[in-house]
C-alpha cells in the first residue's frame, strides 16, 4: 500500500514537470514528437533507475559515514555525469539496438536537472533502497507521461492559426499550463 | 566590446530568461513570490559571478578535454557554498526554496557563460558578464514573481493590496506556465518595438 502511494504520487498528483517543475528544458525542447519524447522518456528512465540506487549507496555508506553530507552537491553531480557516460559506453557495447534508440537523448539527460532533483528528494525524504528506486521510476514514468502528452499537443498545435506573437514558446506554455491545471485534479488522491 | 556593453547585454539584449529561454526550472519553480524569486535570482547571481571569475582565472590550466566536469566541480563548490550560508543565516527562506538552492549547479545559465564567456574571456570582463547576466535573470525571476504574487495573492512583496485572497491559480503550478508565456509576448512585443 506504501508502494503504491508512492507511485501514484510521484506520476500523477506530485508529477515532477507539471507540479514541481523539474526537467522543464527537455520539456520544452524535445517535445516536438512523440516518438522523440518517447525516446527521451526511456533514456531518462533508464538512467534515473541506475542513479537512485548509486546515489542511495553513496549517501548512506560513503557520505554519512563519514560526516561529509555537505559534499552532497558535489558528489552527486559527478556520480550524475559520469553515470550517463558508464551507460552510454556500456550499451553501445552490450545493446547497439537500445544505444541507436536512445543515442542521441544519454548526454543529453546530464544537464536534466530532474535526475539530480530526484536524487536529492529521495535523501530528504528519507527513504529506503527500495522505495528509492520505487520513488525514482514513478517520478521518471510521470516525467515521460507529460513529456508525450504534451507533445502530443504540440504536434496537432502545429495545424492551428495561432497569434503570430504567441508562436512557438508561449503558445506551448499556455498549454503546458492547461496540462498542469488537468493534472491539478489528481490532488488529494493520496 | 565595452565593458558597459557586457555589463548590459544580460539585462535586455540577451536576457538568459526572455530571450535565451535558459533556467527555466528555477524560474517557473521559484517565483510563487517575488521575494523568493528575488532571493533564488540573488542566489544565481552570486554563484554565476563567482565561478565566471574562478574559471577565467584557470582557465589556462584545464586541459580541454576535461573542462566541462572541471567546469561542474568549480559551479558545485560554489552552490554547496551559498547552500551552507542560506541554511546558517536565513534557514526559512532555505526551506522555502528547497531543492531549487542545490539545483543551482545543473542550470544551463551558468555551465552556459563558463563555457562561452569566462573560458575565453579575461578576469574582469568575466566578472562583469557574470554579474550582468545575473542582474538579467534576476529580473526576470522578480518580475514574474511579482505578477504572479500580485494576481494570485493581491499583494506586492508581502504587502496586501486587496481583501482576501486573489487569484489562487497564478500562486500554483499552472499559473507559473501561464503567465511566463504572457510574459514573454509582452518582452518579445516590446523589444521589437526598440528595434
Amino acid at each position: 500500500m506504501e508502494y503504491f502511494a508512492i507511485i501514484i504520487g510521484a506520476i500523477f498528483v506530485n508529477n515532477i514537470v507539471l507540479a514541481q517543475f523539474l526537467g522543464i528544458c527537455p520539456f520544452l525542447g524535445v517535445s516536438n514528437k512523440v516518438e522523440t519524447s518517447l525516446g527521451m522518456g526511456a533514456a531518462v528512465t533508464f538512467v534515473m533507475a541506475i542513479a537512485s540506487v548509486v546515489v542511495y549507496l553513496i549517501q548512506y555508506h560513503i557520505l554519512v559515514p563519514l560526516e561529509i553530507q555537505y559534499m552532497q552537491t558535489i558528489v552527486f553531480i559527478l556520480v550524475i555525469a559520469s553515470l550517463v557516460q558508464m551507460v552510454e559506453i556500456m550499451l553501445k557495447k552490450l545493446s547497439p539496438a537500445l544505444y541507436q534508440a536512445l543515442g542521441i537523448f544519454l548526454p543529453l539527460i546530464t544537464t536534466n536537472c530532474a535526475v539530480l532533483g530526484v536524487a536529492i528528494i529521495l535523501v530528504q525524504k528519507e527513504y529506503s533502497l527500495l522505495e528509492s528506486v520505487v520513488f525514482s521510476v514513478s517520478s521518471a514514468i510521470g516525467f515521460s507521461l507529460a513529456l508525450v502528452l504534451f507533445a502530443g499537443l504540440r504536434e496537432r498545435l502545429d495545424f492551428e492559426d495561432v497569434p503570430k506573437s504567441m508562436k512557438g514558446v508561449p503558445i506551448a506554455l499556455v498549454t503546458a499550463g492547461i496540462l498542469a491545471m488537468a493534472f491539478m485534479g489528481f490532488s488529494g488522491l493520496v | 566590446m565595452s565593458k558597459l556593453q557586457i555589463l548590459t547585454k544580460g539585462i535586455i539584449k540577451d536576457n538568459p530568461s526572455f530571450v535565451l529561454l535558459l533556467g527555466m526550472c528555477p524560474m517557473l519553480g521559484t517565483t510563487s513570490s517575488a521575494i523568493n524569486g528575488l532571493s533564488m535570482g540573488i542566489a544565481t547571481l552570486f554563484v554565476l559571478t563567482l565561478s565566471n571569475i574562478a574559471i577565467s582565472l584557470i582557465k589556462d590550466f584545464i586541459p580541454a578535454k576535461v573542462r566541462i566536469p572541471s567546469f561542474i566541480v568549480v559551479i558545485a563548490s560554489f552552490v554547496t557554498v551559498v547552500q551552507l550560508c542560506m541554511e546558517a543565516f536565513v534557514p526559512e527562506l532555505y526551506a522555502t526554496l528547497g531543492v531549487f538552492i542545490p539545483l543551482i549547479v545543473v542550470n544551463c545559465i551558468i555551465l552556459g557563460r563558463a563555457e562561452a564567456f569566462a573560458s575565453k574571456n579575461n578576469v574582469i570582463n568575466s566578472a562583469l558578464d557574470g554579474i550582468g547576466m545575473g542582474l538579467g535573470f534576476t529580473m526576470a525571476l522578480v518580475l514574474l514573481g511579482t505578477v504572479r504574487e500580485a494576481l494570485g495573492a493581491g499583494s506586492f512583496f508581502g504587502f496586501k493590496f486587496i481583501e482576501g485572497d486573489g487569484i489562487l491559480l497564478f500562486v500554483l503550478a499552472p499559473g507559473a506556465f501561464i503567465a511566463l508565456a504572457y510574459l514573454l509576448v509582452i518582452f518579445n512585443k516590446l523589444t521589437a518595438k526598440l528595434k
